[in-house]
């Protein structure tokens, strides 16, 4: 699936996208994998609290199943208007 | 209804006025324009808008389209720019027809509580001092419980 990050995610990461082969079941098992990669994705997810996401375009909860979904989007609390 | 995510300015009285022009069954037009604001202790230089492009558009739409339902509204329009922004420029314009002014500006405030905290942009200001990400507030949020 394509991974994507913005805002200071994506800064943290250093990428704005990847593809991910993964067999985690929901987004939080998604995270704890990216989370044990390397150190600059364990900064990026420290607090999900601080985070959002969304699957395909919609936002979701980190307890949401990954079942079909093709694009995953992490970032921080949007600041729009 | 129209959504238009754009990089360029446009044009506050044109777009007024094409809005407001064809709607012969609506009494009342509410307009809220948003503004870089300069920072009063440490001058803004600019205010880059990041944005989630394949959202961004449908995530509007989709508050749009409640809006129209909730406020029995006759049209709407949003406009909301991403990229480099300097203090004084137009960030977004939300406009709402209804027939009545309550529901116009009942409408209006509820789009611009949701686009503040639901619509995929992310704001950074750029001062001498460096940049940083603007934070969201506990108001921002607190502001969607009472829809």
């Amino acid at each position: 699936m394509d991974v994507l990050y913005f805002a200071w995610v994506r800064e943290r990461i250093g990428i704005a996208r990847e593809k991910v082969e993964t067999q985690a079941a929901t987004v939080s098992d998604l995270v704890a994998e990216l989370r044990g990669r390397e150190e600059r994705y364990a900064a990026a997810f420290e607090d999900v609290s601080a985070l959002r996401v969304a699957l395909d375009q919609e936002l979701a909860d980190f307890d949401a199943a990954l079942d079909g979904v093709r694009e995953v989007a992490f970032f921080p609390p949007m600041t729009g208007g | 209804m129209k959504v238009l995510v754009q990089a360029e300015r446009f044009d506050l009285g044109a777009q007024n006025a094409a809005f407001a022009a064809g709607h012969r069954d609506m009494g009342a037009i509410v307009t809220f324009t948003g503004i870089v604001r300069d920072l009063p202790d440490d001058p803004l230089v600019a205010m880059e808008i990041e944005h989630y492009p394949a959202m961004t558009e449908k995530a509007i739409a989709a508050m749009a389209q409640e809006a129209t339902e909730r406020f029995n509204l006759g049209d709407v329009l949003v406009i909301h720019r991403y990229g480099r922004l300097e203090p004084g420029e137009m960030i977004m314009m939300v406009a709402t027809a209804a027939r009545h002014r309550r529901d116009a500006f009942e409408a209006a405030t509820y789009l611009m509580d949701y686009l503040k905290s639901r619509a995929p942009f992310w704001k950074r200001e750029i001062t001498a001092k460096g940049a940083a990400w603007v934070a969201s507030t506990d108001e921002d949020e607190a502001a969607l419980s009472r829809w």
